[in-house]
């Protein structure tokens, strides 16, 4: 199942990463980066926001997997809650947002919202401790342990998933939906895959997700909007979106297709690369030093 | 020319209107302070799961940052090209520098969520991370910083070690640890200030990586690939100017005469470097086209415009002046609009610049969080005042000797 592509980004960490501990002359052998594995048999949800009707059961059952206090289930059948685009926040991993019915549609839209598990994780990437990591399931996961609340994770995730309780004055967590991992680790579905009435999402190996979600827009071409949201999308997602209208009328930012960490990832090896650069700039710092020294001696001596 | 300069401890009085002014300020901030550790950053500041990052991370932090980066600048040209005319200079940019870093660690001690974590990226390690960089490159300078302050602290305590009572017996064991700690520093120093140069260079520039990983949360006016470049050149050019503001107000403050000679020397330095800087970020403007978002009055448009306009080219046209490089007045506003174009440069690129996809309300900072900055700020200036009045940090003219020391002014071994 699991297949390890070194790529030359790889290769240049885990380098670094010798370098960073010979300099440091630690025993410790540190891994340079956190667990960001790309396993071509990674899972996925395919959400049809066509099929959704807004019910919020998935919310409800989100809440019971994570032993989030809610209210009864039969409350979830208040509607007036959608008068208001939310945001998943750390009491609430899952919401459902309602956006009007337009020219194009008959009924409004509902679209359910939490982590994508992106290809490419920024926050596996930013996170100064390696707290997120990038499971071979296709789960980006949180590690409390090792969380220092620093929120790089906020910043840096284009979908502005990550919530901090900011409430707490000790371990206040930075929570997001964790793709069940309690639950798929005993072969069951996420919960809110699992209790969804309509059938609105499927779970399943990304790839296959991919060409269920052609199929469909091949069979109706007149339902579905030719994009499928997060096939792409910077590099990747392991959550798939459905629609019958343009995404960016449905509250999905426009990301572009480049993996987030990217650029900046370039940069740090730039930077970084076998630790050349900075033990370079050191030589040629101590030599101009030395340099400047030898002549202000000679002047100090021809002018004596 | 100034060889008859010496380090001396000031003996002036500590409490004065503007200290007492400066100490309600910092006990202020330290009241939020205490309510932030008991019930949480939400209690006191404007943060929200929408913008993450404030004005303790933008100023306390970049900024500070920045701003303690006349330590480097004047470290690698008076210690590193040997230009005597630095000498009176070097150490009060050293405190600043020490005293910034301090408060810059104490920034983000208190933005930790996790605060009693400080110490995980010591031990678990993300070589991706740009913030990794950036945290590992403060902790070791810091410590740099005050590697290169110890022999200031052996020169103040050698043959002074006078403990009473008890510990009177370890007088002669401390005056021989000082002296043997203050010969194997002369010797070795240079490692540390080269080390400390690197350091910096490599932290100020990763600070400008931080947002490139924010990708279009940030508006295209700031987001670019050579933030980290743009970061450094500021940095750079903002040494000096800081250095001219911090020795024209402690003069006043104590009532000397500033270094007029060195400082108009420094200014003369800064126009070139913010002329680098200010190349390299209209230069990216116009390869990336990015001037489009300039027309309209938006608040990214207009606070670009005040960046751009009041903190680099108004003071690079006035530094270019010979009579602004002469005159104490116009070399400090000049000096400052530099110093406030940085800081608004930071506070763009952190807050303003920064624009979450599903953002429902604007960020501003809130009587906390401004109070604790302030603060900090308040703290920094108190304790600037007693290191110089403690140590021997600012140079004034010697009456007796004139001995030339290797890499600084040392005092006459004790009388």
């Amino acid at each position: 199942m699991e297949i390890e592509q070194t790529t030359r980004r790889e290769f240049l960490r885990h380098t670094a990463a010798a370098g960073g501990s010979l300099i440091a002359g630690s025993v410790y052998t540190a891994q340079a980066g956190p667990k960001n594995s790309l396993s071509p048999d990674r899972m996925g949800v395919l959400v049809d926001t066509t099929v959704c009707v807004g019910c919020r059961t998935c919310e409800w059952a989100c809440k019971n997997a994570h032993g989030i206090p809610t209210q009864p289930y039969h409350a979830y059948e208040d509607r007036t809650v959608l008068a208001r685009t939310r945001r998943p926040t750390h009491s609430a991993l899952t919401v459902v947002n309602e956006f009007p019915a337009g020219e194009t549609n008959t009924h409004p839209i509902d679209v359910k919202t939490q982590c994508m598990h992106c290809d490419h994780p920024a926050c596996v990437s930013a996170c100064i401790v390696g707290a997120f990591t990038k499971q071979e399931d296709g789960s980006v996961l949180w590690d409390g342990d090792k969380c220092i609340g620093c929120r790089y994770c906020m910043v840096a995730c284009p979908f502005q998933i990550p919530s901090f309780e900011y409430s707490k004055a000790i371990q206040p967590d930075i929570a997001k939906c964790d793709f069940c991992a309690g639950r798929t680790s005993q072969g069951m579905l996420p919960a809110c895959v699992d209790i969804c009435p309509v059938g609105a999402m499927t779970y399943g190996p990304r790839t296959d997700l991919i060409k269920v979600a052609r199929a469909r827009m091949d069979r109706y071409p007149n339902r579905y909007l030719h994009h499928l949201y997060g096939e792409y999308e910077a590099g990747g997602t392991g959550w798939l979106y459905m629609a019958s209208r343009d995404f960016s009328s449905l509250g999905f930012p426009d990301v572009g297709t480049r993996p987030m960490p990217g650029t900046a990832e370039s940069i740090q090896h730039g930077i970084f690369a076998y630790f050349m650069p900075p033990v370079m700039l050191y030589a040629l710092l101590g030599a101009l030093m030395w340099i400047t020294k030898k002549r202000r001696e000679i002047e100090e001596e021809a002018g004596e | 020319m100034n060889g008859f300069m010496k380090p001396t401890p000031l003996s002036k009085r500590f409490l004065t209107p503007g200290v007492v002014v400066l100490l309600l300020l910092a006990v202020n901030g330290l009241a939020f302070l205490i309510v932030r550790f008991l019930f949480g950053i939400g209690a006191v500041t404007n943060l929200s799961d929408e913008y993450p990052w404030g004005l303790w991370v933008s100023v306390d932090v970049a900024a500070g940052v920045a701003l303690a980066a006349g330590g480097f600048t004047t470290a690698a040209f008076g210690h590193l090209m040997h230009r005597e005319e630095f000498r009176v200079i070097l150490r009060p940019a050293l405190l600043t520098a020490m005293l910034g870093y301090t408060f810059v660690a104490l920034g983000v001690f208190i933005d930790l969520g996790r605060w009693y974590y400080i110490w995980h990226p010591l031990i678990m390690w993300n070589g991706n991370s740009a913030l990794f960089e950036v945290g590992m490159c403060v902790m070791i300078y810091a410590t740099v910083l005050y590697i290169e302050f110890l022999p200031i602290f052996t020169e103040r305590f050698i043959g002074r070690v006078r403990l009473k009572g008890v510990l009177a017996r370890m007088n002669d064991p401390f005056d021989r640890l000082l002296r043997v700690l203050d010969s194997g520093l002369a010797k070795t120093m240079f490692i540390f200030v080269i080390a400390g140069v690197v350091l910096s260079t490599l932290h100020q520039s990763s600070l400008g990586t931080l947002m490139v990983i924010a990708g279009p949360k940030m508006h295209p006016l700031w987001q670019t690939p050579i933030l980290p470049l743009l970061f450094l050149l500021s940095a750079v050019a903002v040494g000096f100017p800081m250095v001219i503001v911090e020795s024209i107000l402690a003069a006043r403050s104590f009532g000397l005469k500033p270094e007029m000679e060195v400082l108009s020397r420094l200014g003369s330095y800064v126009a070139p470097l913010l002329g680098i800087y200010l190349a390299f970020k209209l230069g990216d403007m116009f390869i990336r086209e990015t001037f489009v978002y300039l027309g309209g009055f938006t608040t990214a448009s207009v606070m670009f415009g005040i960046e751009i306009i009041v903190g680099v080219a108004i003071p690079l046209r006035m530094l270019l002046s010979r009579t602004v490089l002469q005159s104490e007045r116009w070399l400090f506003i000049a000096a400052l609009l530099v110093v406030f174009g940085v800081l608004l440069n930071r506070i763009n690129n952190f807050i303003v610049a920064y624009t979450p996809p599903h953002a429902i309300e604007t960020y501003f900072p809130s009587i906390g969080e401004i109070s604790v900055t302030v603060g900090f700020v308040a703290m920094i200036a108190l304790l600037y005042r007693g290191c110089v009045r403690f140590f021997p940090v600012i140079s004034l003219p010697d009456k007796h000797t004139a001995r030339k020391g290797k890499y600084t002014i040392r005092a006459e071994e004790q009388s």
